[in-house]
C-alpha cells in the first residue's frame, strides 16, 4: 500500500526508499496469500466458480493450498455441522501464524435458513474460531467474495507487528494467572 | 400390473399376513402387512417373475404418533410397475425384518431409518448411526424430539 | 541397456501388514465433506468404509416445520449444483394431489431449464473428474461455459445457483424477451466446447490409461444397489425415467438414452459413466432445440397459482430424472398446509452406496477416479 508509489520519490537521488518494516511485511503478507483449498457445502460450487475463468481468484496472489500448515487463510464455505466442527477446529489449529478466516455465506455467519430447527448445524463458525471476515449472502456471488478478499487485504495491510509476540505472551501468563 | 392384481395374488399366498389393501384416490396404492412374514412377501415380490421387483426405490421410517413404521416403494424396471408395501410397529418394541439380503441399498437406507427413527432392523449386518455422529443421542425424526443444549462443548440453540 | 523387465508377482505371496487411512473429511478430491475409511493392502484397496453426515442439516425435520412453498428453498440446497431439477419432482408431487394442471408454457420452460441445468451439472461432474485425474485445463473451458447458463438462470430467477424457480402450479416469474436467442446461443457454445474436451479430456489418451478397465460395475448389482443416472446407464441398462415413466411433457421430444459400450476397456467402469455424461449433453442440446421451436411465448406463467397450498389428505411418491440419477420425494399430507412428512430419496445418497462394492482390488489411486466417476454431491448424500 503506497509502497511502490514512494519509486517515484526515492530517497537521496535513487536506490533506497523509506518506510517502515510493518508496511514491507505487510505489503507481502496481503498480496500473497495462499488458501487451503476446501469446501463444505454450496457455497463451495461459488468458491470453484471463483477460482475458474471467469473470476480469477488468483489475481489477488492467492494460490490453493491442500495443507494446512501450508495455507494463510482458510474460507469456510458453507454449512458446519457438529460432526464438522471439531476437523475445521483442528484444520484452524494447524494452520501456521499469521493466519485469517472468511466466513462465507449466511450458514458460516449464523446458521442462514438453518438457524432454528437444525439441530445438527452449528449456528456460526465463530463460536468455535475467530473470524476476520464475514461475507454476506446465500450463497454469495463470487463478486461478494471478491469484495471480501479485498476487505482482508485492507485488514492485513492495517495490522500492527511490533511487540506483538511479546503482547501475546503476556496475556498468555494472564490467562495461565486465570485459570491457576 | 396393477395394484389390485398384485394385492390379490399376494393374499392367495400368504392370506392373513397381508392386513389390508388401500387403494383410496390421492393415495399410492399399498398394501399393509404383518412384520413376521415382511422378509417372505418381499422375497416373493422380488423372485416371481410376474412382480419382478428388483428395485428398491426408497426406504422411508415414518412416526405415526402412536406407532412407527416404514414404507417401502418398490418399482421393476424390465416390467416397470410400482407398488407400495408398508409395516407398522410398536414405539415400545419397533424390531423390523431387514431386507438388506434382498436389496443390497437397503442397507444405507435401514440405517438411515433407525438413525432418525430409532427402528430396530433385525438381521442387519452393520445397524450403526449414519448421518449423525456417533455419540448422538435421540432419534431426530421423531415427533417428540427435544433439540439438546450442548454438543461437544458447543451451544445447540441459536 | 538391459530390456526393462515387468516385475510379476502374487500380492497375496507376500507377508504384508494391512493399514487403515483416512481419506477426508477435508481432502480435495473427495467432492465435499466425505470420510472414507480404506484398507490398504501395499497399494491395493481391501475395504473401503465411507462415514457420512459431516453435512447433515436434515431438510426433512425443517419441511415438516415449513408450509409447502416454504420447503422449495431447503430443496434448493440438497443437490445444489441441479437446483433446477431438484424442485421439478417436489412440486409434481404437490400438483398431482391437488389437481392442478399448469400451462403449456410453464411445462416447456421447466424442460428446458431442466436440461440446461443437466448440461451445466455434467460439466461440473466432467471438470471435477479431470481435476481428479490432473487435468486442470477442461475444468477452465466447461467453467466458462457453465456461466454462460447461469446466466440466463439469473435472468429468469435472480439467482445464480439456487433459484426457488419452480413453485407450485407456475414459476416464480416469466423468462425474459430474448430468451430463444439466449438460450440457442449456449447450445451452439456447449456445441463447440464438446468437440474440444473430447480431443482434451475424454478421447485423450493419458486420460483413457487412467480411467478404463477401473472400478467395474455389473448391470445386475448396480439394479441390487438401486443406482440410476448415468451410474446404471454405464453398466449398460438404458434405464431413464424421462422414458420409461415419461413425466411433463418428455414424450412429445425425440432423444436417445445413453449407454456404456465399453468403447475402450469393459462395460460399466469409469470411462462408460464419464462418457454417458459427455453424450447426455449432446442429448440435453436437441430436446432445448425441440422445446424451444415448441414452445409458445405468450401466456401468463403465473395464472394457476394456488392462493393457498393445501393438498388433501393423503400420500405420493414422485419421482424425476435428475442429472446424477432418480430423485424421488416421499410426500405425506395430512389435509393442512404443512406437510406431515417429507422423505427424500437422495440419488448420490443411493448411488454412494456401492463404492465399496467396486472400488475393492484397485490401487489406491484408482478410487480416487472410481469416486470422482461417480459424481456425488454431499449435500444429496447427508441432506
Amino acid at each position: 500500500m503506497g509502497l511502490l508509489n514512494k519509486l517515484d520519490d526515492p530517497y537521496y537521488g535513487g536506490g533506497i526508499i523509506l518506510g517502515k518494516v510493518e508496511d514491507i511485511l505487510n505489503w507481502g503478507r496481503s498480496k500473497s496469500d495462499w488458501y487451503l483449498q476446501f469446501g463444505l457445502a454450496c457455497c463451495a460450487i461459488e468458491f470453484m466458480a471463483m477460482n475458474a475463468s471467469h473470476f480469477d481468484f488468483m489475481r489477488f496472489g492467492c494460490i490453493p493450498r491442500t495443507s494446512p500448515r501450508q495455507a494463510d487463510f482458510i474460507i469456510i464455505s458453507g454449512t458446519v455441522t457438529f460432526k464438522m466442527a471439531e476437523r475445521i477446529k483442528t484444520l484452524y489449529e494447524q494452520m501456521a501464524e499469521p493466519k485469517y478466516v472468511i466466513s462465507m455465506g449466511s450458514c458460516a455467519n449464523s446458521g442462514g435458513p438453518y438457524w432454528e430447527h437444525g439441530y445438527h448445524v452449528l449456528k456460526g463458525v465463530d463460536r468455535i474460531i475467530p473470524v476476520d471476515v464475514y461475507v454476506p449472502g446465500c450463497p454469495p456471488r463470487p463478486e461478494a467474495l471478491e469484495e471480501g478478499m479485498i476487505r482482508l487485504q485492507e485488514k492485513i495491510n492495517k495490522q500492527a507487528i511490533f511487540n506483538k509476540r511479546k503482547r501475546l505472551a503476556e496475556e498468555e501468563q494472564k490467562e495461565l494467572i486465570i485459570s491457576n | 400390473m396393477q395394484a389390485q392384481e398384485i394385492y390379490e395374488k399376494l393374499k392367495a399366498e400368504f392370506g392373513d399376513a397381508i392386513i389390508e389393501f388401500n387403494a383410496e384416490p390421492f393415495f399410492d396404492p399399498f398394501v399393509r402387512v404383518t412384520t413376521d412374514k415382511l422378509f417372505d412377501i418381499c422375497l416373493e415380490l422380488r423372485d416371481t417373475p410376474e412382480f419382478d421387483f428388483d428395485y428398491l426405490a426408497c426406504l422411508s421410517g415414518m412416526d405415526y404418533k402412536e406407532n412407527l413404521g416404514v414404507v417401502y416403494h418398490l418399482y421393476s424396471i424390465k416390467l416397470k410397475h410400482s407398488f407400495v408395501v408398508k409395516v407398522t410397529v410398536s414405539k415400545e418394541n419397533p424390531v423390523v425384518p431387514s431386507v438388506e439380503r434382498i436389496w443390497r441399498t437397503a442397507d444405507w437406507h435401514e440405517r438411515e431409518a433407525y438413525d432418525m427413527m430409532g427402528i430396530q432392523f433385525e438381521g442387519h449386518h452393520n445397524l450403526i448411526r449414519i448421518l449423525c455422529p456417533y455419540d448422538w443421542e435421540g432419534f431426530p425424526l421423531r415427533k417428540d424430539y427435544v433439540q439438546p443444549d450442548e454438543y461437544h462443548g458447543m451451544k445447540v440453540p441459536y | 541397456m538391459s530390456e526393462t523387465k515387468k516385475v510379476e508377482f502374487e500380492y497375496s505371496q507376500i507377508d504384508s501388514e494391512r493399514m487403515r487411512l483416512n481419506v477426508g473429511p477435508q481432502h480435495p478430491s473427495t467432492h465435499g465433506v466425505l470420510r472414507l475409511e480404506v484398507e490398504l493392502d501395499g497399494e491395493i484397496v481391501t475395504e473401503v468404509v465411507p462415514h457420512i453426515g459431516y453435512l447433515h442439516r436434515c431438510f426433512e425435520k425443517h419441511a415438516e416445520k415449513m408450509t409447502y412453498p416454504q420447503v422449495i428453498p431447503y430443496i434448493d440446497r440438497m443437490d445444489y449444483i441441479s437446483a433446477m431439477n431438484n424442485e421439478w419432482p417436489y412440486v409434481m408431487g404437490i400438483e398431482k394431489l391437488m389437481g392442478i394442471e399448469v400451462p403449456e408454457k410453464v411445462e416447456y420452460i421447466r424442460v428446458i431449464f431442466a436440461e440446461l441445468n443437466r448440461i451445466a451439472n455434467h460439466q461440473i461432474a466432467i471438470a471435477t473428474f479431470g481435476l481428479d485425474a490432473g487435468a486442470f485445463t477442461p475444468f477452465l473451458y466447461l467453467f466458462r461455459d457453465r456461466e454462460f447458463i447461469l446466466t440466463v438462470f439469473e435472468k429468469a430467477s435472480g439467482g445464480r445457483l439456487l433459484y426457488n424457480y419452480y413453485w407450485v402450479g407456475g414459476l416464480a416469474a416469466d423468462v425474459h424477451k430474448e430468451f430463444k436467442e439466449d438460450v440457442l446461443s449456449i447450445v451452439k457454445q456447449v456445441r463447440e466446447t464438446n468437440k474440444e474436451i473430447a480431443d482434451l479430456l475424454i478421447y485423450n489418451k493419458i486420460f483413457i490409461e487412467r480411467v478404463a478397465n477401473v472400478g467395474i460395475l455389473p448391470a445386475d448389482v448396480a439394479i441390487n444397489y438401486g443406482c440410476s443416472g448415468p451410474v446404471v446407464r454405464g453398466s449398460g441398462l438404458p434405464f431413464d425415467l424421462r422414458k420409461d415413466a415419461p413425466y411433463s411433457i418428455y414424450d412429445r421430444f425425440d432423444f436417445d438414452v445413453v449407454i456404456g459400450h465399453g468403447e475402450v476397456g469393459t462395460v460399466g467402469d469409469c470411462f462408460d459413466r464419464n462418457i454417458v455424461r459427455f453424450h447426455e449433453m449432446e442429448q440435453s442440446c436437441r430436446i432445448i432445440e425441440q422445446a424451444i421451436e415448441q414452445m409458445p411465448m405468450d401466456g401468463d406463467v403465473r395464472e394457476k397459482l394456488p392462493k393457498k397450498i393445501r393438498p388433501p389428505k393423503g400420500e405420493i411418491y414422485t419421482k424425476a430424472e435428475n442429472p446424477k440419477g432418480e430423485l424421488g420425494f416421499y410426500i405425506v399430507s395430512n389435509g393442512t398446509d404443512k406437510p406431515e412428512r417429507i422423505k427424500s430419496r437422495g440419488t448420490s445418497f443411493v448411488n454412494l452406496s456401492v463404492l465399496p462394492e467396486i472400488s475393492k482390488g484397485y490401487l489406491f489411486a484408482d478410487l480416487i477416479m472410481i469416486l470422482g466417476s461417480v459424481d456425488i454431491v454431499l449435500g444429496e448424500v447427508d441432506r
